[in-house]
């Protein structure tokens, strides 16, 4: 397939497709043909629908999740346990486990993990945010939700040290998890299994 | 964390099962040399004829890349794209069905057709499905290679030693890859850490817990494939030398010392040499920079001064007993790059007689067929030459 065959308006649509994880340059094209052959049944809609969502969504000021209010639905359910708070990587982690229904308590989303390498420093997880919700003392468990990878357990290691003299249990999710594997990738059943057997830090 | 899976001799393979790992079917697009070739065969011995340049060693790296690392030649992965004068080098990838003890998989690895602005990545596919990474290979698949580049394996530095050793260890515990990917990772985020001078004692610790973790990992599944090679290996037959080998190093003797406690040790002496690695610009102690010693039995002579026949020998033997070593579950793939050349006619037949007993599918190479006679029916022979791979 020779390059800018279409014009401009259609190659900046299919580089921006090619940019959606999953795609590339050429299933780009072909999301791209689909859309504008179906222009009246998805690509209006799908343009409608995107700018709501782009006119809508905030980024919670208490616990980092992305929703259409601040603070969040979640954060502002008063069915769900004000007594415990997951930490997560990132928002689709909050989803992997609001769909496995394991957990009813809150969360805080760090977005993303420390790693020297892609220049994350500790900063970047949002900590002050965190302990500042600890501070009227409601709160008594803190899961670290992290992947079983270096940086997942580097992460989980420094914000368990940030914690540890705040008096607020602190847990890890239990073995069983894959090595490597990011929350999101797991089935429902070992995410409950690895939730049932967390343990203490420290 | 290791994957589950039963100690290679406690429990034996279903009668029916192969004992063997080997390649039914190979296939190659955009590799090298090829645009596009498709071989098949049994799970007999291998025979791979053709001149010098005709793309021989090219068919054992593509095979190597059925596990992780850097394949045979030790090269990034986007080397192994077909390059052609005027042309953008293509996508290789490389397919194949593996048959091995827990029975038949399709797998497939390759480079990332490069979107704009990503990094090129190297895709692992088994059974048609995307696995997690290339370390998720050495769940269904076992390879072991000897090539003329290995002639100076004794005499150049550790870091080949410590390669020759880890791609043993992989057969004998799929973890091991992971673990040193992990510890490798682990390591430059701390080096990284420490160059930049931003270094946060507590994330230090972090990351040296996690050194720590895979690096005791790391060792222990390096001192178990030494013991599992030295109880393997033969009394001298035939003109393989029988080889003593041990692993040495600052972290191994730490671990020796009371391995139930090395993961401790290890973290602590690290975050004592922080100061130092950061004025070294390089991670002065661990894992990584073990050794293998390696001697001659009978001779009782350090290998890097065995003559140079000698030291070949002693890379046949260890190969030979890696792989008897692993016939428990399943004798790995061998592939041994003009191997035979460099051997007298005795040895020659020594190294046929071994690789039948055993039951491997060895991938042998040269330029002269003739070479391969006394295999016979034993192995199944293919020309190389003009792209191109025909049954002989
Ligand atoms: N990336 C590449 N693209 C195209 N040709 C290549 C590439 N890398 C190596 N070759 C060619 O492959 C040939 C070497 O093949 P090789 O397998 O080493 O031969 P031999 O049969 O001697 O083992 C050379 O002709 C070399 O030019
Ligand atoms: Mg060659
Ligand atoms: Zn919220």
């Amino acid at each position: 397939m020779t390059a800018n065959s279409a014009g401009p308006e259609i190659e900046r649509l299919i580089s921006l497709l090619a940019r959606l994880p999953g795609l590339g340059p050429r299933s780009a094209r072909r999301v791209a043909l689909v859309l504008m052959k179906r222009k009246e049944a998805l690509l209006d809609p799908l343009v409608s629908a995107m700018q709501d969502v782009g006119r809508v969504i905030r980024t919670c000021s208490v616990c980092g999740h992305v929703d259409t209010s601040d603070p969040c639905t979640i954060c502002t359910d008063a069915r769900r346990d004000p007594a415990t708070i997951c930490v997560v990587e990132d928002i689709g982690d909050v989803w992997a486990l609001e769909r496995a229904g394991v957990f009813r308590g809150r969360y805080h989303v760090l977005g993303g993990l420390l790693s020297a390498l892609d220049g994350r420093g500790p900063e970047t997880l949002g900590l002050p945010r965190l302990i500042a919700r600890l501070g009227d003392g409601k709160v008594t468990e803190i899961i670290l939700a992290l992947a079983a990878t270096v940086d997942g357990q580097a992460t989980a290691f420094y914000i368990s040290g940030e914690l540890a003299a705040l008096g607020v249990k602190v847990t890890r999710l239990g073995q069983g998890l894959p090595f490597g594997g990011e929350l999101g990738w797991l089935d429902d059943g070992t995410l409950t299994a690895a939730f049932r057997a967390r343990q203490s830090v420290g | 964390m290791q994957a589950a899976r039963p100690m290679d001799a406690q429990i034996p393979a279903p009668a029916s099962a192969p004992r063997a790992y080997a390649l039914t079917r190979l296939s190659l697009s955009n590799y090298r040399s090829y645009v596009g070739i498709a071989l098949e065969c049994d799970a007999r011995p291998v025979v791979l004829a053709g001149e010098n340049g005709a793309g021989k060693t090219n068919v054992l790296e593509a095979i190597s890349w059925l596990s992780p690392g850097r394949g045979l030649r030790g090269v990034p992965f986007v080397e192994a794209c077909r390059e052609e004068p005027g042309a953008a080098p293509a996508a290789w990838a490389v397919a194949a069905t593996l048959l091995g003890p827990d029975g038949a998989f399709e797998a497939g690895t390759g480079i990332s057709a490069n979107s704009e602005g990503e990094t090129p990545r190297r895709l692992v596919r088994i059974n048609h499905a995307p696995a997690s990474g290339p370390s998720a290979l050495t769940e269904i698949f076992s390879v072991l290679w000897l090539t003329p580049a290995m002639d100076r394996l004794f005499i150049e530095g550790a870091s080949g030693r410590r390669k020759f050793l880890d791609r043993i260890a992989m057969g004998f515990e799929p973890g091991h890859a992971q673990a040193c990917a992990a510890y490798e990772r682990a390591t430059r985020e701390r080096l990284r850490l420490l160059r930049d001078g931003r270094g946060d004692p507590r994330w230090l610790d972090g990351l040296e817990a996690e050194m720590a973790r895979h690096g005791a990992a790391m060792i222990r599944n390096r001192l178990h494939a030494v013991m599992r090679l030295m109880s393997a290996m033969e009394e001298e037959t035939s003109g393989f030398p029988a080889a003593i080998i041990a692993l040495a190093g600052e972290a191994e003797t730490l671990f020796a010392a009371d391995p139930a406690s090395a993961c401790e040790a290890i973290a602590a002496r690290l975050a004592r040499s922080r100061r130092l690695d950061e004025a070294a610009g390089r991670t002065l102690f661990g894992p990584h920079r073990a050794d293998l010693d390696v001697r001659h039995a009978r001779r009782n002579r350090e290998a890097a001064s065995c003559s140079t026949g000698e030291q070949k020998a002693l890379l046949i033997s260890l190969i030979l007993a890696a792989a008897r070593a692993q016939s428990g579950r399943a004798v790995p793939v061998l592939l041994l790059d003009e191997v035979a050349a460099h051997l007298d006619e005795t040895r020659r037949m020594a190294l046929f007689d071994a690789i039948t007993a055993l039951g491997a599918q060895a991938w042998m190479t040269g330029t002269d067929m003739t070479m391969f006679e006394p295999m016979d029916s034993r192995a199944q022979k293919f020309r190389v030459g003009n792209g191109a791979i025909i049954p002989h």
